[in-house]
């Protein structure tokens, strides 16, 4: 199409030049590329160009057995490592038919869960570094840090987790993580308080997000976005919810959902669900069943019976689904990452045609992007 | 419009010519309803699953080396009412083309682009197939199986 056709009768000059955002720009998220077509302020095409840290998993996953690809998972999307390794032991222990002890589950949910936090905490923090409030990241990182330190004396990572195993996981937690999580709960509501008090109700927050970067909830499901952006233009889609895994039936829990469909819908949807995440986390614990944390006999190779399977969990971002191949030996046949940032950012250039430049960066930055998710 | 599982295998078996659609167990597979369809049949499957109010998960393909087939993937699901559905097509791998479904659910652009960059099968219709993973000049599909580095 030519440049002329995207020219609204309202704004702009008509002429037209190409400004490169990123992959290095400092207010882009990583090594994202947009190739943006401006009409003087005015967005006329934003060509986002993916690839620059393309590491090719799935290959990766061809050519290395089951249990060898795990570490994988958890570099996708390396601040919902969590999520990710637990839709792939999942999947995996559903075909080999591996039956996870109670307490194993019981802590997947409390290691997603505060692995959530940790991930919503450094989008805040980025997202507002974006808008140009430069405060609100230390807050943020503070707080993310406690998590960092809980999860690390756990499973010997701050980000990157392999904690979970085929049938359970690699140890018990202590009393140390148990009393610091419960620490964490209650450290961590009066400073959403504080969040509140400090950002969500300030006024230059709000001129910059309400009514900026309309998505609706069409649109989400024409592109596939999932995640806070769909809980942000009215639908209750969350797949602990639609499609309940592990132990998360046992908890009581909302899902936030704002109709409004712009970015301020979106900030809103993630901080409660950082609310939501400490109801989780605080309810497991209470109810944190005795007993092993591994099954009983897991084969030290395992062999999947021929067959595709699919898994999906809720990652931070949105929907993160395996569709796994087995052609009945120890190696994958074909392993398939279905990826929320991918299709969350995949609607960018719809949304973000005759948008200003500065709400555009608003937009992007609401969608929570995290580039090796995209990349893969 | 919200169809039952039964519903919505009928109306698969209702296009022309009959296409394959049965209900799998969830619990084993991970999704509701698996549909083979012929190559020229993606669009209307899309269509279909679109009056249903399904969005689009992904699309991808699958190499069958010592069938000679090329397979392509598309998942669904349904933002209300917990359903997954797969719809499948073979394509011969001399010639993996197949039409893209892009007109019906845009997002398929850019999974469609990455399936062309994976394993070189041609969406006829896409307006862009130039790579959107792989380096700009990659001339190489690295998920087909009888690929070397």
């Amino acid at each position: 199409m030519s440049a002329n056709a995207y020219i609204a009768a309202d704004s702009g000059t008509g002429e037209t030049f190409v400004l490169n955002l990123g992959p290095q720009h400092p207010a882009t998220h990583g090594v994202l590329r947009v190739k943006l077509t401006m009409d003087g302020e005015y967005i006329r095409r934003a060509e986002p160009v993916c690839g620059y840290i393309h590491r090719m998993h799935e290959k990766m996953g061809e050519n290395r057995t089951w249990a060898q690809f795990l570490p994988n998972t958890s570099r996708i999307d390396y601040l919902s490592a969590m999520a990710y390794t637990q839709a792939y032991v999942a999947r995996v222990e559903r075909a080999a038919r591996l039956a996870v002890p109670p307490r194993a589950e019981y802590i997947r949910v409390i290691t997603c869960e505060l692995n959530r936090i940790s991930s919503h905490l450094v989008w805040f923090g980025a997202f507002l570094l974006d808008l140009g409030g430069f405060t609100p990241l230390l807050y943020a990182f503070d707080d993310r840090e406690k998590i960092l330190d809980l999860l690390e004396a756990i499973t010997g990572s701050r980000l990157t987790y392999c904690y979970y195993r085929f049938g359970g996981l690699c140890n018990d937690v202590d009393k140390d993580f148990i009393e610091g999580s419960r620490a964490f709960v209650a450290h961590m509501r009066p400073r959403l308080e504080l969040y509140r008090k400090l950002v969500t109700d300030n006024i230059i927050l709000r001129k910059r997000l309400e009514g900026i970067g309309p998505i609706s909830a069409q649109m989400c499901r024409r592109y596939g976005a999932t995640g806070p952006v769909i809980r942000g233009s009215g639908v209750a889609y969350d797949v602990r919810k639609v499609e309940p895994y592990s132990a998360y039936p046992e908890f009581d829990f909302d899902i936030p959902v704002f109709k409004e469909g712009d970015c301020m819908a979106r900030y809103l949807v993630r901080m409660e669900e950082i609310r939501q995440s400490l109801r989780i986390v605080e309810q497991a614990l209470d109810r944190l069943p005795e007993g092993p944390v591994m099954a009983e006999k897991v084969p030290r190779t395992l062999k999947i019976p021929p067959g595709d399977y699919c898994f999906a969990v809720e990652a931070a971002r949105g929907r993160f689904a395996v569709r796994l191949v087995s052609d009945g030996t120890d190696t994958p046949y074909r392993v398939k990452l279905r990826t929320p940032s991918f299709s969350n950012l995949s609607l960018f250039e719809e949304a973000s045609r005759d948008m200003m430049l500065p709400d555009a960066l608003a937009l992007m930055g609401s969608l929570d992007l995290v580039i090796p998710d995209i990349d893969r | 419009m919200t169809l039952s599982l039964q519903e919505l295998a009928g109306r698969f078996s209702q296009l022309c010519p009959p296409a394959q659609a049965q209900e799998v167990d969830y619990a084993a597979r991970g999704f509701h309803l698996d549909a083979l369809v012929q190559p020229g049949q993606v669009v209307a499957a899309a269509e279909l699953l679109d009056q249903c109010g399904f969005a689009l998960d992904t699309i991808t393909g699958m190499d069958w080396l010592e069938a000679g087939e090329m397979e392509v993937v598309y998942d669904y699901f349904h933002p209300q009412a917990a359903t997954r559905a797969a719809v499948r097509a073979r394509l011969p791998r001399r010639e993996p083309e197949i039409p893209t479904i892009g007109a019906v659910f845009p997002g398929a652009n850019w999974h469609e682009r990455e399936t062309h960059d994976f394993f070189g099968i041609r969406f006829l219709g896409h307006p862009d197939l130039t790579p959107l993973l792989l380096p700009e000049d990659a001339d190489f599909h690295p998920l087909r199986k009888d690929f070397a580095p």
